[in-house]
């Protein structure tokens, strides 16, 4: 029996008002009632906007100009305000810092509810009801400032399940999220969708991680136009994600590389259930790299950090940590959330300061530093770009740091110049900032610290929101610069694939200091530790274990082969 | 300390039970007669009601102790002032002068004395209310208290939102200062004034630009859950009203036709002992 159609898109073309060229072009979809549908894209390729048509946003809060229909269980959404909508369509928007409008959790919950003018005993009986089943019931006093992401996320989900709408729709649940967090947030919607019945729809570009669990279908989309909508099964067999910038699933990268025929599989869709016919011997056969030739040989140490103690309102951050970083390290520090990654990354750039221990640079105590002096050193990569640029034009913010460091105009204007070749925007370099896309504004924010020329740069979350072809981007150029310049970097990640493609070293925080210090592969297959801190193992070591390979080989192996690839390009 | 900057005291007495409308209601009829009345005997009566109450609240010293010393300090340099600027204002007022001692301009009198008492009593009679107010108010039953007592609710909810946010704010504001200073703006003691007052103001681009941007985004996120849908809405933390609700309302009317009494016995605002 077919099940009626939730959602319709006949023919839909939109354009921004904002925009002179349409961002969707001649969209036709249907979703049926109780379907689980995943949207996956690269950025740009017009998701988020299909998302926002079918929760009202737009029209109602971004205009522009829609021609087809879209109906949404069964009404014309012309016809509908974004309040008829939003009983429809329960949505949870990216940032669920951003959405979390209440001052308590339980009054968070209650929002929708509010403004429905729902009496207090109603309103008291399902903030409990819902509370319970997301297991957030001793969170309901709390503050949003106090809970975690994952907590955040449970809490924006129970303020829109209180609808109790047919449609739920997630725009990129993962994002804010660590990788355990991400994980049972990915089991908690599967749950959801079977214990409710309701229609799910996630738009997000982590694909490896939503097919964890199941999905009834995959649409594909690009450049504003469907490619198609495939079983997550038949889409893998294509094997065509990478063609539109998304990342396929490790494994899978894995089983190509030993030349398995992706057709001859069965339960491609899932790393604990993959195999076929020769997949153990065609692994096996796999010319496995013994080591990597990332190794940082230097001995020479940038930064010493000597028994560090920090407390934020008397709440220890940090107990008698200790830590060298030589020349040339390419360092991933990972951790769960709250941790202290980010505070660690401030402590070293002088944002705040130790109550306890020093900090030597290059042989330099940092102690009597200011952030300016420091800056001169160590240069800080914040996540979010418009939080670090300042200036109007591209040209003047580069120059930015020069100008106040009294530098000679001559000297300006060729450090610039150098700086704007370096990271790829020499042909922008008299534009506005707002012409430039997120991972340009990126490469400026980097551009604009590299012409001070430190010697240490910190990133916090480099890729954090990009797509597959963006994240190459970011990263191979941060690679370049390390093997170019001899840069030395510390990146805030919580990509695990990130941290072995791209580090010699990782640094694992917790309990108040380090946890583990050591080489990626090591860290990504101790099980204990992992779970400690929030980790998650790629996909590509599960398979090795299935398989009886040695998972650090094997993710060598991969990595060497992609930076044949990479290079080759 | 989140969404505290108010000083909200978590506590059990009888000031804490009162729904936040009804103190605010109180707080507000009781200042604006307080304000009005000249009246020494009336103010007293008033002030020394407040300070029970206040005492009743069980509010420590070393919560108030900051906000206390500085509007003593206000207080005084206002008194001082008003003496500075008119020093036969009193005079004036009461139509006689009895003088204790001969300065010229600034020649003191027992009415300009009495005046200035009566200033300065009025200037301490809100202060309790305020503070029992704030500190004994769930930050949360802010919004439903004004739109209780006839704010609309979109602009009362404004006020749970820029609690919800400041915090954010303030973050935000701290991470891009710092962004900045690494930049080169030296905000630190070693920076000239100069220097500072310009780095400080860049911030302000950044932290503009990203507030507005998350405006878009908490306004969206509203709309999504219907928020402006209706004209009225209901309040998750608001109360029922009580018998002590009640009772708390009915002694501020009560406070106020005193004082409307005062005035009629007074024959205007000021109470004049130098008849």
């Amino acid at each position: 029996m077919k099940n009626k159609a939730m959602i319709e898109f006949k023919n839909v073309t939109f354009k921004y008002n904002s925009q002179s060229e349409p961002t969707l072009k001649h969209v036709s979809l249907t979703i049926d009632q109780g379907e689980k549908v995943l949207i996956v894209g690269p950025s740009g390729s017009g998701k988020s906007t299909l998302g926002n048509l079918i929760n009202g946003i737009i029209p109602e809060n971004i205009k522009g100009e829609i021609q087809g229909t879209i109906l949404v269980n069964g009404h014309d959404v012309k016809d509908m305000s974004i309040f008829d909508q939003s009983l429809n369509v329960s949505s949870m928007l990216q940032d669920s810092n951003d959405q979390f409008v209440g001052l308590t959790v339980a009054e968070d919950i209650a929002f929708g509810m509010e403004n429905d003018c729902t009496d207090n005993v109603t309103m008291r009986k399902k903030v409990k009801a819902w509370s319970d089943y997301l297991h957030i019931h001793q969170l309901l006093k709390q503050s949003p400032n106090s809970l975690s992401g994952g907590q955040k996320q449970r809490t924006s989900l129970a303020g829109v399940l209180v609808d109790e709408s047919p449609i739920l729709l997630l725009d990129e649940p993962l994002a804010a999220l660590d990788p355990a967090a991400g994980l049972r947030s990915i089991q908690l919607l599967d749950d959801i969708h079977k214990h409710l019945r309701n229609t799910v729809i996630i738009i997000e570009h982590r694909i490896e991680e939503v097919l964890t669990q199941d999905v009834d279908r995959v649409v594909l989309m690009d450049d504003g136009k469907i490619v198609g909508s495939f079983t997550p099964d038949n889409l893998l067999k294509r094997d065509i994600l990478k063609n539109y910038g998304l990342r396929n699933p490790l494994y899978l990268d894995a089983l190509k590389l030993a030349g398995v025929d992706f057709n001859s599989l069965s339960n491609i869709d899932s790393v604990n259930l993959v195999n076929g016919n020769h997949v153990n011997d065609k692994l096996h056969q796999l010319n496995l790299n013994q080591a990597t030739k990332r190794l940082n040989q230097s001995t020479d140490p940038i930064l010493k950090i000597n028994d560090l103690s920090f407390a934020y309102n008397h709440h220890p951050i940090f107990k008698h940590l200790n830590l060298t970083i030589y020349k040339g390290d390419m360092i991933s520090l990972v951790g769960k959330n709250g941790v202290g990654k980010s505070t660690l990354s401030k402590l070293i750039a002088g944002f705040i300061k130790p109550n306890h221990g020093k900090i030597i640079f290059n042989h330099r105590n940092l102690s009597n530093l200011s952030i300016k002096e420091r800056a001169d050193h160590i240069g800080y990569i914040m996540q979010d770009p418009d939080k670090m640029i300042s200036q109007v034009m591209i040209r003047d913010e580069i120059a930015l740091g020069l100008k106040l460091r009294h530098y000679p105009k001559s000297q300006i204007d060729a450090k610039v110049k150098q700086a704007l070749k370096v990271c790829k925007l020499y042909e922008f370099r008299n534009w506005p900032v707002s012409a430039l896309s997120y991972g340009q504004k990126k490469r400026l924010t980097i551009a604009s610290i590299l012409v001070l020329n430190p010697e240490l740069l910190i990133l916090d979350e480099p890729t954090a929101g990009q797509d597959y072809y963006h994240y190459n981007e970011i990263m191979q150029f941060l690679r370049k610069l390390n093997q170019e310049r001899h840069l030395t970097m510390i990146f805030i990640t919580h990509d695990m694939y990130l941290m072995t493609e791209y580090s010699n070293r990782t640094i694992v925080l917790g309990n108040q200091n380090i946890m583990k210090d050591a080489a990626p592969e090591k860290v990504l297959n101790d099980d204990q530790l992992l779970l400690a801190s929030h980790l998650r193992k790629t996909s590509l070591s599960i398979l090795a274990k299935r398989f009886h390979i040695d998972p650090i080989k094997l993710t060598n192996t991969l990595i060497t082969k992609e930076r044949e690839n990479d290079n080759g390009q | 300390m989140d969404n505290n900057i108010f000083g909200y005291d978590h506590n059990n007495t009888w000031v804490h039970q009162l729904t936040g409308t009804s103190k605010l209601l109180f707080f507000i009829l009781v200042s604006i007669i307080a304000m009005i009345s000249y009246d020494v005997r009336f103010i007293t009566l008033v002030l020394i009601l407040s300070l029970i109450i206040l005492y009743q609240s069980q509010i420590k010293w070393s919560q108030v102790r900051l906000i206390v010393k500085l509007i003593l300090i206000f207080a005084c340099l206002n008194l001082i002032t008003v003496y500075i600027f008119s020093p036969g204002h009193g005079a004036y007022l009461y139509g006689t002068q009895h003088i204790i001692l001969h300065l010229g301009y600034f020649t003191l009198t027992k009415e300009q004395l009495f005046y200035e008492l009566n200033l300065a009593l009025k200037y301490l009679v809100t202060v309790p209310i305020s503070l029992v107010f704030l500190i004994t108010t769930n930050p949360s039953e802010f919004s439903s208290s004004l739109n209780h007592i006839g704010v609309s609710y979109r602009l009362s909810y404004a006020v749970s939102l820029a609690l919800r946010y400041i915090p954010d704010v303030q973050r935000d504001y701290q991470e891009i200062s710092m962004a900045q200073q690494a930049r080169g703006y030296e905000l630190s003691k070693k920076g000239k004034f100069m220097t500072r007052i310009k780095g400080v103001s860049q911030i302000l681009i950044p932290l503009i630009l990203s507030s507005l941007d998350k405006i878009q985004v908490i306004s969206q996120a509203m709309e999504l859950r219907r928020f402006g849908k209706n004209k009225k809405r209901t309040w998750y933390m608001a109360r029922k009203f009580s018998r002590n609700d009640y009772l708390t309302i009915v002694l501020a009317i009560l406070i106020v036709l005193l004082g409307v009494w005062f005035m009629k016995i007074d024959g205007g605002r000021f109470f004049n002992p130098f008849k």
